[in-house]
Formats: structure tokens, C-alpha cells, sequence
């Protein structure tokens, strides 16, 4: 015990990140909302000239609340849970400090520019994988680095057994690391040549069929090893650490830990069910698919059951409540993605607002959720402060729960209705609708979803406030807490 | 127990996690890649006025709202025409299925659309298409098609995965500047069907606007 005192850890890079995951969460929130408000309302796609279209703003969505606000999120949980669950400080390196400071300013101006080329035009077309090369030379160096600190950390360790947190973010990091490569191997064509055109373009090394076979196990597990492994990684340091419980079952942690690993990886090819890629891939992709609920649901029931006996806390600290719908929501995600992965359900759901519906409850639901957890318990024992207002808090959670429920119920309703008006034949065997008529019916669903938007943003603004406040007027503490997050 | 002492070592817990997230790749994707890049009997690549406007629709991200994918459904077949077979984008790179139908898909939109449909709906869809959501694309009627980028794609996948371009293709500035009368022929041949003044003056200047590239591109999806 006494040892743990004495240490203290450095945590300017958790602090660094901790701004950039608001900065870019806040940014990545207002384009979903404007895109989202423009399926409802068509005229505010002419609000940045060529700059402004859906087509435009959808990938610097989906890339700046990706690799902007979620990848930030988990830097900044690691270089603060790291040191401590493998009780060593970032201090006592100055190599690691020196390469985390230097993975922060490439991470960050990488992030900017890279945008700045999404709104140009400049793109591999890749789902969540838009980069052109020189972008993806920058992440992969980023990404090394981070690698190369997480490693140092854990070389320099006093605690010899590696906290299953660990095992997540190792996870993340070798895991991201082998999908991004081989999703964007590309030939530049300007140095394939001699020097002809664009400098940026590349061609892809795979064609047709196999350029989607790779492309989905990709972004299908973009998914897993950035939006589920570390935010898994998340929840098993800051809920036994804001609750003071001890985690439910060590047995669960392996069986959800491994089988996820083993797993998650082959159901990338549900995204291709009915395509031209060959039956047994889509037949493999669905099975493993609903395996997949079983290391999912045990993830998330091992933290439902570490609440054990504790509920009351859920009543009185809205951290709690946050980290356990958080939990919640994955449960849902993850039931219903397999739901979605069943050929049947498939052929209805494929290509409908069903599946950004799916997407947004796992998202919105859990991994902003936790992320947003996370900060709330890292801030006062970052800034030495108390959270400056439950009142707030509370209100957020109140505000984004409602959002969330709004868009994916908006999305379900539109997503079916879309898919069964596509199939529709009337008593001849005719189609029956035309493609404009399941558009225009989905104008109210769309409305909705864009208010969900709103309301979710809004929320955000919120904790970014009473971050801000929390940092400059919280109450000053003396200790660091230890289980429960002081709040005013 | 076996878990106990891999926690304890990092460097084999992180070659475990490797390997087993290395066998879904390897047993779906690597066995059938030879066989699922050979395109149909007597297809044809691309010309490079057709590559510029695929660049065109990645560069405004037309497969946000579009799928190209027909699935093997008699109300798909009905809609847009024979399902996709996966020869036919042997020779995609990337490929451009779309996860998402806003719109309707467009794989075989070259059938059923023409190149004054196509003009008019850019311009301003709603007014082709009552109720429709899809912006317009005026800047398409400006900007400029790179060409230049679309020849060196077409070099560059010849010489590296030997997609059948002629022997004429080479990557050479020379080679391109012969090559060039030709895109501006194709495009000549696509900006006649159209009414816009400003892109035929552009065609006779010798430059290629993106709406044009682009038309030629959804001719081509067949």
C-alpha cells in the first residue's frame, strides 16, 4: 500500500488526449448532425458550396468521430489506466515521454490535415478507410508509436500480471494494426509512373470481389478492435474502480476475452451476404455471427454482475448510471447485429437505415458512453479537482439516453419500411412501389433522427462544459479519491 | 494455469492474441483470391475518360447514397436488371459496392439512362426526379476531370496486375501526351449529346469537365 502512495503518476498525455477526444467528439457530432438533417431537409446541402454535400461530409463523419474522438479516447484512458494498473509512472522514462509527446502532435496535426483532404475530394473510397496513402504512412507511424510506448510501459512494469484491461489494449493495438495495413495497400500511381497526375492517388492491390472481402473484415473489425476491444478495456478498469467492487468473475473475463479474439475476426463477411462473394464465406460470416453473442454478452454480464448487491449506487452516482447503460447498450448492439447477420433478415435490413440505426446504438450508446464515463472519473484525479456539477450530469444523461432511443427506434421503423416497400408486389407479381415513393416515406424518420442528433450533441456540449468548469472552478482536493468520483 | 503465466508474460500473451485473430483472414479470404479476380470471358478495362469518372464518384463519394450490387432478388432483378456476377468488377479497383441505397443502385444504370438524363438530373435532380433528396452537383460542371491521374492509373494497373491495356500504354509522358486526342475524342463524343454551352466550350478548349468524365463512367455501368 504504501508503495502505491508514493508513486505519482505524469498525466499530461492522458490530459492532452482527454482535450482532442473533446474537440474532435464535439466536431465529429455537429457534421453527423448536419448530415443527418440533411436527409430531412435537402437545402442544407448547399450551405459550403461542393464542400458541403451529404456524399462530402458523411466519411469526415464517420472518420473524425473514428479516428478523432474515439482513438483519443482510448490514448487518453491508456496513458492514464496504463500507469496505474501496471504501477509505474510515464515519468520515470524520458524516452516514453518523449515518443508519447511526439505520437500526440503527429496524431493530432495528422488528424487535421487528413480532414481537411476528406472535405477536398481526396479519397481511396474505403469505408472508414478514405486516407489517401501519405495519410495512412502518418497513422501507421502513430500507431507504432503508440505501440512502442504501450510496450516500454509494460517493460518498465512493477506489477508483473498483466490487468485485463491490458489485455484489451494490447488487443487494439495489434489488431488495428494488421487490418489497416492489408486494407490499405495501395500503389501510389504517381511513382508507378513517371510522375504522371495527382500525387496523392493510389490504386488499390485488390480488385472487385477481393477488394470487398478484405475491405469488410476490415471495417468490420475497425469496429471490434477500436469501437468494442478497447471501450471492453475501459469498463473493466473504471467500473470496479467507481464502484469499489471487484470485478464478478475472472473465469467470464477469459472466456469473453479469447473467444471475442477468436471470433469477432470471421464475421466480417456478413457484410456481403447476397453479394458476389461465395456462399460458404457469407454462410461462415452469419454463423460466426451469432457465436459472437456469447463473448459479447459475457463481457457485459460480468460487468452487470460485478453491480452486484450495489445497485443502490445506481440510483445516487450518475457515473454508475452511465457505465451501466453503457453496458446495456452493448447487449443490445450485440443481439442485434447478429439478428442482422441472418440471411433472411439480412436481405430486408442490407442497404437501409437499419444498419447506421445499429451502428448508432452501439456508438452513441456505448462507446461515447463509456467514453464519457471514463473522463468524468479521470478529470478530478487528473486536475486534482471536483466535478464541478451532478445537476449536469444528470441532465446529459437524461438528454443523450432520449437521443439515443429516438435515433435507433427512427432508424428500426425506416430501415424496415424501406426494405419491405423494395420488395413489395402487388397481386400480379408487379413491384409496386417505385424508388422515390420509399424515399419520400422516409421523411419523418429522418426528421426524428436529425432532433436525436440535436439532443445528443447537445448533451456532449454539456459534458465538454462541465469538463471546462471542473478544470478551472471545481472545488480544489487535497486527496486523490479512491473509489467514488466527488462531484459538487 | 496456463493464463496465469501468460499474463505474466507479455511478449507471448501478445504473440497469442496474434495468432488467433490471424485464422479467420487466412481460411475466408486467402483460399479463394485467384478465383474470385478473374473478370468474364472478352471484358474490357475501363478507358481512361471512364477511369477520370470513377474518380469523379469516389472524389464526391457517390457510393454514400449508391450501391453497385445487384443481389440475386426477383424484386432487385426486376428493378435494376440481371444480378451482379463477380467477374464483372475484376477489374474494380476499389470496388464499389455502396453499403448504403439512399438512392437507387447503379450498376447497370448505363442501360436504362442516358447522357441529357443525366445532364439534367446533376443539375438539379429534384426537378427530374419529384420528392428527391439528392443535392445537386453544379461544381461538376466546372470542375476539371483529371485525366492525367486516370492515364497513370491505367499504366499503373496494367504494368503491376496486367489488366489488358494496349501495348500503347506506357508510362511515359510521351506515351500519355499521344494518348490524350483520344480521351478528348471519347469526350467530345459524350459533351454532343449535351446541352450545356460552358462544357462544350470547355471541350473545345481541350479540357475535360467532371460531369463529363463522370456520364461516361455511368454509361459504361452495364
Amino acid at each position: 500500500m504504501q508503495s502505491n502512495a508514493a508513486l505519482e503518476y505524469d498525466y499530461s498525455l492522458a490530459k492532452k488526449f482527454t482535450y482532442t477526444t473533446i474537440l474532435f467528439g464535439i466536431l465529429g457530432m455537429v457534421v453527423g448532425t448536419l448530415i443527418a438533417a440533411q436527409m430531412a431537409f435537402p437545402e442544407l446541402n448547399y450551405l459550403l458550396g461542393e464542400y458541403g454535400t451529404f456524399s462530402r461530409l458523411r466519411p469526415v463523419h464517420t472518420n473524425t468521430v473514428i479516428f478523432g474522438f474515439t482513438v483519443s479516447a482510448i490514448f487518453a484512458t491508456w496513458f492514464y489506466l496504463g500507469q496505474r494498473v501496471l504501477k509505474v509512472s510515464m515519468a520515470e522514462s524520458k524516452f516514453l515521454m518523449v515518443v508519447g509527446n511526439l505520437q500526440f502532435w503527429l496524431y493530432f496535426i495528422g488528424a487535421l490535415v487528413a480532414t481537411v483532404s476528406l472535405l477536398l475530394g481526396s479519397s481511396q473510397s474505403h469505408e472508414y478507410a478514405q486516407y489517401e496513402w501519405p495519410f495512412d504512412l502518418v497513422i501507421v507511424v502513430v500507431w507504432v508509436l503508440w505501440g512502442v510506448g504501450m510496450m516500454g510501459l509494460i517493460g518498465i512494469r512493477r506489477e508483473k500480471a498483466l490487468y485485463i484491461s491490458v489485455w484489451y489494449y494490447l488487443a487494439c493495438f495489434l489488431g488495428v494494426s494488421m487490418l489497416y495495413l492489408f486494407n490499405n495497400m495501395a500503389i501510389p500511381t504517381y511513382f508507378a509512373t513517371d510522375g504522371l497526375g495527382d500525387i496523392l492517388h493510389s490504386v488499390s492491390m485488390y480488385s472487385g470481389t477481393n477488394d470487398a472481402l478484405v475491405q469488410w473484415w476490415y471495417g468490420h473489425n475497425a469496429v471490434a478492435f477500436a469501437f468494442t476491444v478497447p471501450i471492453i478495456g475501459m469498463i473493466y478498469y473504471f467500473l470496479p474502480k467507481e464502484s469499489g467492487q471487484a470485478i464478478y468473475s475472472y473465469k467470464l473475463s477469459l472466456l469473453s476475452f479469447w473467444g471475442l479474439m477468436f471470433v469477432y475476426l470471421w464475421a466480417g463477411s456478413h457484410h456481403l451476404l447476397w453479394s458476389t462473394v461465395p456462399d460458404w464465406m457469407q454462410t461462415m460470416g452469419s454463423a460466426f455471427s451469432i457465436v459472437l453473442i456469447l463473448p459479447s454478452w459475457g463481457s457485459a454480464i460480468n460487468m452487470l454482475l460485478t453491480m452486484k448487491g450495489e445497485w443502490n449506487q445506481l440510483t445516487d452516482n450518475p457515473l454508475i448510471k452511465f457505465m451501466v447503460l453503457s453496458s446495456t447498450f452493448y447487449m443490445l448492439s450485440t443481439i442485434e447485429g447478429p439478428i442482422q447477420a441472418i440471411r433472411s433478415v439480412n436481405a430486408i435490413a442490407h442497404f437501409t437505415d437499419w444498419i447506421p440505426g445499429h451502428v448508432h446504438d452501439g456508438v452513441l450508446g456505448w462507446v461515447a458512453f463509456m467514453s464519457m464515463a471514463s473522463i468524468f472519473h479521470m478529470a478530478p484525479r487528473m486536475f486534482k479537482r471536483e466535478l464541478y456539477s451532478k445537476k449536469l450530469m444528470e441532465a446529459q444523461f437524461w438528454l443523450q439516453t432520449t437521443a439515443v432511443v429516438l435515433y435507433f427506434t427512427s432508424m428500426w421503423i425506416a430501415g424496415i419500411t424501406q426494405g419491405m416497400m423494395w420488395r413489395a408486389v402487388d397481386e400480379y407479381g408487379n413491384l409496386m412501389y417505385s424508388f422515390i415513393d420509399t424515399v419520400a416515406v422516409l421523411h419523418p424518420y429522418y426528421t426524428i433522427r436529425a432532433v436525436a442528433g440535436v439532443l445528443y450533441l447537445t448533451g456532449f456540449l454539456m459534458f465538454a462544459y462541465n469538463i471546462y468548469k471542473t478544470m478551472t472552478a471545481g472545488r480544489e482536493l487535497t486527496e486523490e479519491p479512491q473509489f467514488r468520483t466527488p462531484m459538487a | 494455469m496456463f493464463f496465469h503465466w501468460l499474463e505474466k508474460n507479455p511478449f507471448f500473451f501478445a504473440s497469442a492474441i496474434s495468432i488467433v485473430i490471424s485464422f479467420a483472414g487466412l481460411i475466408e479470404i486467402v483460399p479463394n483470391f485467384a478465383k474470385a479476380a478473374r473478370p468474364l470471358v472478352d471484358m474490357k478495362p475501363r478507358t481512361v475518360l471512364e477511369l477520370a469518372g470513377k474518380n469523379v464518384y469516389i472524389k464526391d463519394n457517390c457510393l454514400s447514397c449508391h450501391s453497385q450490387m445487384i443481389r440475386p432478388f426477383k424484386s432487385e432483378t426486376d428493378r435494376y436488371g440481371d444480378y451482379s456476377l463477380s467477374g464483372e468488377y475484376a477489374y474494380d479497383r476499389p470496388f464499389l459496392w455502396g453499403s448504403k441505397r439512399t438512392g437507387p443502385d447503379l450498376h447497370r444504370i448505363g442501360n436504362y439512362r442516358t447522357t441529357d438524363w443525366h445532364e439534367a438530373h446533376m443539375l438539379n435532380p429534384p426537378a427530374i426526379v419529384p420528392g428527391s433528396i439528392m443535392p445537386a452537383y453544379k461544381h461538376q460542371f466546372t470542375n476539371l476531370a483529371d485525366i492525367e491521374t486516370a492515364y497513370a492509373e491505367a499504366v499503373t494497373v496494367k504494368n503491376a496486375f496486367h489488366t489488358p491495356y494496349g501495348s500503347e500504354f506506357k508510362s511515359t509522358r510521351a506515351a500519355w501526351d499521344a494518348h490524350r486526342p483520344k480521351v478528348l475524342a471519347d469526350a467530345k463524343a459524350i459533351a454532343d449529346d449535351m446541352k450545356s454551352q460552358e462544357v462544350k466550350d470547355a471541350i473545345a478548349k481541350g479540357e475535360v469537365p467532371e460531369v463529363v468524365a463522370l456520364i461516361a463512367y455511368l454509361n459504361s455501368l452495364k
